[in-house]
């Protein structure tokens, strides 16, 4: 190409040129202003954040936006300007033979790869946050289904949908105190509890509230769990982001936060308090015979005690060891030769699966929760 | 097409379109240019078919509540779009059409090592989109496109039908996978060395090495889910025993390397846009090589971060978080490749340069959007919302279509011997590229607000999102049918283009527009690399 003619515009060009640039980056640094106001960002695009754990989601997304921004300048802005500066002049354009240069090679590889290392890091430690769960947490069990939730408290309080005078289902409200730890304990349910239709089978739901940047799926079969501590009263949404048929988008549920005496009242009122969890799963313990082989005060019959049980950290079974979680006693209760506990023989204890409703497990492992 | 296209390039010389006349002259075709060819109208159809499941969906959520369509209608809008695009469009899309005509050109060889492999590869992705598109007679599948468990062990049959389309069309991906693997290793003219090979060839081999590795784990788990829904055996479902969270685990160790399957020849056919219409050597030809290569090799081991909220061990989604970071490395590698190709080049907007600089813009943003997914906790807001939607279609759409189209474009005059009339091509460049900016940056603002995916119905404060989305989507409707305008009007009525009308330097550019039947008149013989501009 004709270099020879550029060169007598040159200065002009790059007076021209270097006020775009600083026009630019007096733009790119106002929008980087902007976006690193949190406040501006909560309103345009998050909901607003209302645990601590919600900030600090924030404050990565932020980092990845501003960064995200400045890559993005530098490539395309690179693209740009190459494009605009090198334009086809002639179709016998003689063009430079670069065929690599490893000091920018090995600054382009390096740069992503410290800033990706970077928030790995930064995310994992929040990540980690969000699955430690406080030992002393408000625990509510949360139940989903073809295409509704329900939350039991252990105090036997349950929340439902219910359908209004037109007809229209209004969801269900969970409520929870501010402030304070809540752990949901969650679990995947058949439409109807004693259905025998091969196709109404519990499926995969996914429990995500935007305000507080948490979701889990919730898993047909085991338990997962959940925890937030709201620092706001207010009223959220709970949507399914796990797809689960056609009423997946109108799976929604209401989450309320109020003051803490407002809660306890709330608990006490309506349903609350008559028959807990725990009183059930005492009832249970009785009448489907647990009682002839566990006892409660830590005394060996048949099979091992509970007093002292949930919680338990590294409780030795045959050939391993567990931690004594819901899980854990799920599985103890519907299939009892999973693993076995340490010192007693296996295939003594009868299966239960099939023989008790989700409900009543749950009750039997709030029951065996208060025997201490 | 077929025909017509013969006849009217029978003026010609000799070449692949008229050596044999006929309807079953070309469905018996052992010719890869031929096979390639059928594979363009194939995919064109069923990227038809999906784009309007594609504009069936934006019309209902053009405003919330019901629109056009009811819940279970939408359910199967939105199956049948990822479906088709996936497995019947996108993966076969660059491979087994453009790479079929070009790799073997490419390398100066005849044809590929197994022609008759080939054929039949075109042949099980016909037999598989006829299966699953039988289910339509079932009352259609709802399940979207990865039939997570348990929710598709549920007896339809509609889904079997699907999911046996899917495990048929698969052997049309592991078939031309092989053949491209021997064809690189065996059949490259004298003097075409492993570093002589064009970059696009380099990313068909690293795909085809993911194709014949990933695509039987996929075929393994479709069956065993058609088992489970036939026989009740009960891999995947609780109630017997399953576990349903392996199957997610069986899905993305296929569909996260099926990912690069679809991109990897995007990057490959970009790499060959920006040289020729820079007419420059392309920057860092072994650091994009063998990206392609480590992209390839370690797509294998993050097919964990699809699963972060799905209860598998803090331990697992951080590994799957950290090995994902790695991916991110090569990927920004080629990115600034291709803007230092750019530097000190001749650059030329024609429609297929425009096609690879839209390529950059949206990829990169693709790109940097996957960053927020890597990171685990960004993730947990992230995931199943319209967030992960902008991601993958910034990435699939505005990475891998743009290339095809680009692609289209760059070797239409090879494959026809015509000229696309460029003030069309570009126009529909012009409405593809708004469009699906219009179309798809607000959904990175509806996933952020927390919309989910696959949602018939929304809050009202995602309205006015989702109309800016709809209409973007229109737009992306006209650019395409503007562009299939362009290709129709260059094969008709397309100015006879000679051997090389961009002034490109790979060997297909070397022979005879349309090319003749076996290539090449004389066996060429190579003594320099692919992009000696000088």
């Amino acid at each position: 190409m004709n270099r020879g003619s550029e060169r007598s515009v040159m200065p002009q060009m790059k007076q021209q040129l270097s006020k775009q640039v600083k026009r630019a980056m007096a733009l790119g640094a106002a929008l980087v202003a902007m976006l690193a106001d949190k406040s501006v960002l909560a309103s345009t695009l998050m909901p607003p954040a209302v645990t601590k754990t919600a900030g600090e989601v924030d404050d990565i997304y932020i980092f990845l936006l501003v960064s995200s921004l400045i890559s993005f300048i530098i490539l395309i802005g690179g693209m740009i300007y190459f494009v605009v500066k090198y334009q086809r002049r002639s179709a016998t354009d003689k063009t430079a033979y670069i065929t690599h240069d490893h000091r920018l090679e090995f600054a382009w590889s390096f740069i992503p790869l410290v800033i990706f290392m970077f928030v790995f890091a930064w995310g994992w430690k929040v990540y980690h946050d969000m699955r430690a769960f406080p030992e002393n947490a408000l625990e509510v069990h949360v139940m989903a289904k073809k295409w509704d939730w329900r939350f039991l408290y252990k105090n036997g309080k349950e929340v439902t949908s219910a359908l209004d005078a037109k007809n229209e289902r209004v969801p269900a409200t969970m409520v929870v105190p501010v402030n304070r730890p809540v752990k949901l304990i969650m679990a995947s349910e058949k439409i109807s509890a004693n259905s025998t239709d091969p196709s109404d089978r519990p499926v995969l739901h996914s429990f995500y509230i935007p305000a507080m940047r948490i979701k889990q799926d919730v898993v047909p079969g085991r338990y997962t769990a959940l925890w937030f501590e709201a620092e706001k009263e207010g009223d959220y949404w709970v949507f399914c982001t796990e797809y689960c048929g056609a009423g997946h988008s109108a799976m929604k549920a209401k989450l309320k936060v109020v003051s803490n005496e407002e809660f306890e009242k709330w608990l006490s009122a309506e349903g609350g308090g008559e028959m807990s969890l725990a009183d059930v799963g005492r009832g249970l313990f009785g009448s489907q015979a647990c009682i002839g082989c566990h006892s409660l005060d830590g005394s060996r019959l048949v099979g091992p005690s509970f007093k002292g049980l949930f919680g338990a950290k590294a409780h030795k079974v045959e050939g391993s060891s567990v931690d004594v979680n819901e899980e854990y006693i799920r599985e103890s209760i519907l299939n009892p030769n999973a693993k076995v506990a340490a010192g007693y023989p296996p295939g003594v204890m009868p299966a239960y699966a099939g023989q008790l409703s989700d409900e009543q497990i749950l009750a039997l492992i709030e029951f065996i929760k208060t025997v201490k | 097409m077929a025909s017509g296209s013969t006849a009217s390039a029978a003026h010609h010389d000799h070449n692949y379109l008229n050596h044999e006349k006929g309807l079953w002259s070309w469905l018996t075709t052992l010719d890869h240019k031929r096979i390639g060819i059928l594979y363009f109208i194939t995919v064109a159809l069923f990227f038809l078919v999906g784009g309007i499941f594609a504009l069936l969906i934006r019309t209902e959520l053009f405003s919330s509540g019901q629109t056009i369509m009811t819940a279970d209608d939408y359910t199967r809008s939105m199956t049948y779009h990822g479906a088709i695009m996936v497995f019947f469009v996108i993966i076969p899309g660059i491979p087994a059409f453009l790479g079929n005509f070009f790799l073997p050109m490419q390398i100066g060889a005849k044809d590929v090592a197994f022609p008759r492999l080939n054929l039949l590869s075109w042949y099980c992705l016909i037999g598989g989109a006829a299966v699953a598109l039988t289910s339509l007679a079932f009352g259609g599948a709802d399940t979207g496109w990865t039939f997570y468990t348990p929710y598709s062990i549920s007896m339809k049959p509609a889904v079997i039908w699907m999911v046996m389309g899917a495990f048929i069309a698969g052997f049309s991906s592991i078939l031309t996978g092989l053949n491209f693997v021997v064809t690189t290793h065996k059949l490259r003219a004298p003097g075409m060395t492993m570093n002589r090979i064009p970059l696009f060839v380099w990313a068909l081999y690293s795909t085809a090495i993911i194709q014949v590795l990933a695509t039987p784990v996929l075929a393994i788990t479709l069956l065993l889910l058609a088992a489970e829904n036939i026989f009740g055996i009960g891999f995947f479902d609780p109630a017997l025993g399953g576990d349903p969270v392996l199957f997610q685990h069986f899905f993305w160790f296929y569909s996260h390397p099926a990912v690069y399957i679809m991109i990897l020849p995007a990057f490959g056919v970009i790499s060959e846009l920006i040289t020729a219409f820079s007419r420059k050597t392309i920057f860092g030809y072994t650091a994009i090589a063998y990206s392609s290569l480590a992209i390839a090799a370690v797509s294998f081991f993050v097919w964990g971060h699809h699963m972060f909220v799905s209860g598998q061990s803090e331990w697992a989604g951080v590994v799957f978080s950290f090995l994902t970071m790695l991916v991110g490395v090569p990927t920004a590698i080629k990115l600034f490749n291709w803007m230092a190709t750019l530097y000190k080049g001749s650059i030329n907007l024609s429609a297929p340069m425009l096609y690879a600089l839209g390529f950059m813009f949206l990829f990169t943003i693709g790109g940097v959007t996957g960053i927020f997914l890597a990171t685990i906790a960004t993730d947990v807001h992230f995931h199943d919302t319209y967030f992960v939607v902008a991601h993958f279609h910034y990435v699939m759409v505005g990475g891998t279509l743009m290339a095809i189209m680009g692609g289209i474009f760059y070797w239409f005059p090879k494959m026809f011997g015509k000229l696309v009339n460029d003030t069309v091509a570009r126009w529909s460049f012009f409405f593809i590229f708004m469009g699906f900016n219009v179309t798809f940056f607000p959904q990175f603002v509806l996933g952020s607000m927390g919309m989910p995916r696959r949602y018939f119905d929304y809050l009202p404060e995602y309205e006015y999102l989702n109309q800016l989305s709809t209409i973007g989507a229109y737009m992306i409707g006209i650019g395409f049918v503007i562009g299939g305008w362009a290709v129709i009007q260059g094969l008709l009525n397309g100015k006879p283009s000679g051997p090389n009308p961009w002034g490109a330097k790979t060997l297909e550019w070397t022979t005879a527009s349309p090319p003749p039947h076996e290539n090449f008149i004389q066996q060429p013989i190579v003594t320099a690399g692919p992009y000696e501009y000088r």
